[in-house]
């Protein structure tokens, strides 16, 4: 076996179906705001693929803007809304964010806002009575993840809305969906959140497209300013192929969205089979997002697994890949609570339908023979 | 400034006796080897021995005097305007040389006269040479003590040139003349500042990185693949890579903790004389600096030492820390070295490793070992690139 990608949360490979008609796409060069006909071929092509989004996230089209990705969807929905409020009331959000909303709420703090970071419990979910606790008090804006990318742990999110509604009606919810969209059923609007980040990379489809969900359009200062695209929130000439790949990748998950999910629990079910009896301590929680496996293997350094991994053509990650060139260990993991030695042992294997189980039952024997050649090292220093 | 050739000096090359020609014949190899990603057309010729570069047109002096500046046995070098062998012809390039750069307030003028046959002598060319850019440049004066400007003429068989531009070189030897070394090339601050101090002095580098899977990242090896590459704008590198894992399992497994670093240099020595001796290399060159860290007490240095023959040179020896690291900006290895993917000896060093090993306890320690074997596993999977740059 050469290559078994067990990466999916970092990013996933293209879709054939998406990398075909992003191709078709990219000779399609007119600007979807010319006014002759091919401009207009193009815009129904961008349009097209809000109307696939939005199926699958069970929204109107409109309430939809595309951008660069989930980075640019998280800081537009946090900075844009600030922006444009008028009141200074407290910001909510959680010690376990991606660093996209977690840096954002850095910045902001150092710019005067009250910032509140809830704490989560040893399963990496956000502690509601935190939340009700922080909620006693004027609040301007909650930004609560409803997955966690390092552990897979889904948020009490429905619960917070609730808890944030009752008591504090005027804040605005924002959510980044970014691990939640086509892994768990995810829908925005029933949700009842104001703003919602996915990304298209994360779903088979191409890097550097994301889009916001927005209940209102009129709640946002958009953060470029330009031709006035996207309903004047995102300025910028529309990236058609990515746009495109975006909506083929979104109607890829909706044929059969419970079967892919069902499929995706299987192929993790089958790895942790696979792994049984060997030194090593699941962190996910039972009840997580099925495309996330976290596993802890104290004693080892989760480095020098991975490149273990990485020698026999298995690729995982440690902590967040975003952060995994930093080194030091996660925040998720300093949140949870977890000992020095099992944080350091962490690795993230993520799971996507398009894996086959030859490649699970290869990726369980290689971590088997990698704890085998590496046992020398255990519990030493390295 | 319309130039169509340039001067090279160099110092201690003209020095070495019977050995002159060989030295300029690599000097000149290594020039023409410096100019040749800035394409073809360059020709240089060493008439009399000295070193001419011919440019094939007026637009590439921007390009070539940087890549000169890493020339190895360069003094200086100057862009020279060649003249009509008659007085006239010397006065009209040196009035257009001494405007080109913008007309300074003093100068002088150095003639110097090989063509015996010419009709005025030195102090004539410039006598009349001076007259002749003062009436021409109002507000212009002489000053012979500290001009502004030399206007540098000479006067030989096959022409006259005039110059007054003069850039200094790298100095140091031509990389080559001095022969091969084995540079012990880490990711850190002082190996790669080593190497190119060992290159300054005429030695071609056989760069070793002693590789450690899994327990150093893939970016480990690119980022001295990258330090290679800096260094490589010197002159080519040839980058050796071994994988030490084998032998660093031995050392963990068998040889005491506090002894693990001592033993483990040894074998990245025995490896690299190895290595030298099958690349005709005559000496290890390693970024050591006296104290700096447990293996680089006098002590340690000799117990390491001891398992080779050959000489160990050891450029930053005498440096600071603080010393080397200036170096390692002006040369550009300094901020690819800070880039944090540790090496191979941060994470097997010992949290107290011995400062003062003896030579009975490394021969101790290395007692349940293999030393030929794990030597030979070494050097038989390793990997060598050339690098060039750019």
């Amino acid at each position: 076996m050469e290559k078994v990608y067990l990466d999916n949360a970092a990013t996933t490979p293209l879709h054939p179906g998406v990398l075909a008609a992003m191709t078709e796409a990219l000779s399609m060069y007119a600007n979807p705001s010319s006014l002759h006909a091919l401009g207009l071929e193009a815009e129904k092509m961008v349009e097209g693929a809000r109307a696939e989004l939005a199926d699958l996230l069970e929204v109107a089209p409109e309430n939809l803007v595309f951008t660069s990705g989930g980075t640019e969807a998280n800081n537009l929905a946090l900075k844009g809304f600030l922006a444009r409020s008028q009141r200074r009331g407290l910001l909510v959000t959680s010690e376990i964010e991606h660093p996209s909303v977690l840096e954002v709420f850095a910045e902001l703090k150092s710019q005067g806002w009250e910032v509140c970071r809830l704490p989560v419990d040893s399963q990496g979910r956000v502690q509601l009575s935190a939340l009700e606790a922080a909620l006693k008090r004027p609040v301007q804006l909650v930004s609560l993840m409803a997955v966690n990318n390092e552990t897979g742990s889904i948020q009490p999110l429905a619960q917070a809305v609730d808890l944030v509604r009752a008591r504090q009606p005027r804040a605005a919810i924002h959510t980044d969906a970014v691990q939640a969209l086509g892994k768990i059923p995810f829908a925005p609007a029933r949700l009842g959140v104001d703003f919602a980040s996915v990304s298209a990379h994360k779903i088979h489809g191409p890097k550097g497209v994301g889009a916001l969900y927005l209940s209102r359009r009129d709640r946002l200062f958009p953060l470029l300013q330009g031709g006035g695209q996207e309903g004047g929130l995102r300025s910028g000439t529309e990236n058609v192929p990515g746009i495109v790949g975006f909506g083929r990748a979104a109607r890829e998950l909706l044929a059969d969205p419970e079967e892919k999910r069902a499929r995706v629990a299987a192929l993790r079910q089958r790895f942790l089979a696979g792994i049984e009896g060997l030194p090593c301590r699941v962190i996910s929680p039972g009840d997580g997002a099925p495309h996330i496996l976290a596993v802890s293997f104290p004693g080892f350094r989760g480095e020098v697994l991975l490149q273990a991994l990485s020698g026999l053509g298995v690729y995982v990650s440690t902590g967040a890949a975003c952060s995994g060139k930093k080194g030091g260990l996660s925040q998720v993991a300093r949140a949870m609570g977890l000992d020095r030695e099992v944080a350091e042992g962490l690795l993230r294997f993520s799971f996507s339908w398009l894996n086959t189980e030859a490649e699970i039952d290869y990726a369980g024997e290689s971590v088997k023979k990698v704890l085998a050649d590496l046992a020398f090292v255990r519990g030493r220093r390295s | 400034m319309d130039y169509k050739k340039i001067l090279l000096r160099f110092g201690e090359v003209g020095l070495k006796g019977k050995n002159r020609a060989f030295f300029i014949r690599a000097l000149a190899a290594n020039v023409r080897r410096a100019l040749a990603p800035l394409g073809s057309g360059f020709s240089v010729s060493t008439p009399y021995g000295r070193i001419f570069v011919d440019l094939p047109g007026p637009d590439c002096l921007e390009a070539v005097i940087p890549a000169l500046g890493r020339v190895f046995g360069l003094v200086s070098y100057s862009p020279v305007a060649q003249a009509e062998l008659t007085m006239e012809g010397i006065q009209a390039a040196a009035l257009e040389e001494l405007r080109a750069g913008g007309l300074p307030q003093t100068f002088r003028v150095s003639a110097r006269r090989s063509l015996k046959s010419f009709a005025l002598n030195s102090m004539e060319i410039n006598r009349e040479l001076g007259g002749f850019l003062l009436e021409n440049c109002p507000g212009l004066q002489v000053d012979l003590h500290q001009p502004q400007r030399v206007v540098n003429v000479e006067v030989r068989p096959e022409g006259a040139y005039v110059f007054s531009r003069v850039y200094p070189g790298a100095g140091g030897l031509p990389v080559g003349v001095t022969g091969k070394g084995v540079l012990l090339l880490s990711g850190g601050i002082d190996s790669p500042v080593a190497g190119w101090l060992a290159m300054k002095r005429g030695i071609a580098l056989e760069a070793l990185y002693f590789d450690t899977p899994p327990f150093t990242s893939p970016r480990a090896l690119a980022k001295v693949e990258k330090l290679a590459k800096i260094l490589a704008q010197w002159a080519p590198v040839n980058l050796h890579v071994v994988n030490f894992t084998p032998v660093q399992r031995s050392l963990l497994e068998r040889v005491p903790e506090d002894l693990t670093i001592t033993v483990m240099r040894r074998f990245m020595f025995r490896v690299a004389q190895a290595l030298a001796r099958r690349e005709g290399a005559l000496a290890l060159i390693t970024g050591e600096s006296a104290g700096q860290v447990a293996s680089q007490t006098l002590e340690s240095m000799l117990v390491i030492n001891e398992v080779v023959s050959l000489p160990v040179l050891r450029p930053v020896v005498a440096l600071d820390k603080v010393e080397i690291m200036d170096q390692a900006r002006k040369i550009g290895t300094y901020d690819v070295s800070i880039e944090p993917f540790p090496d191979c000896c941060a994470l097997f060093v010992s949290p107290h490793p011995k400062t003062r090993p003896t030579l009975a306890q490394a021969a101790r320690a290395e007692e349940s070992l293999d030393v030929q074997d794990l030597v030979a596993q070494a050097l038989a999977g390793l990997e060598t690139r050339l690098i060039k740059s750019p």
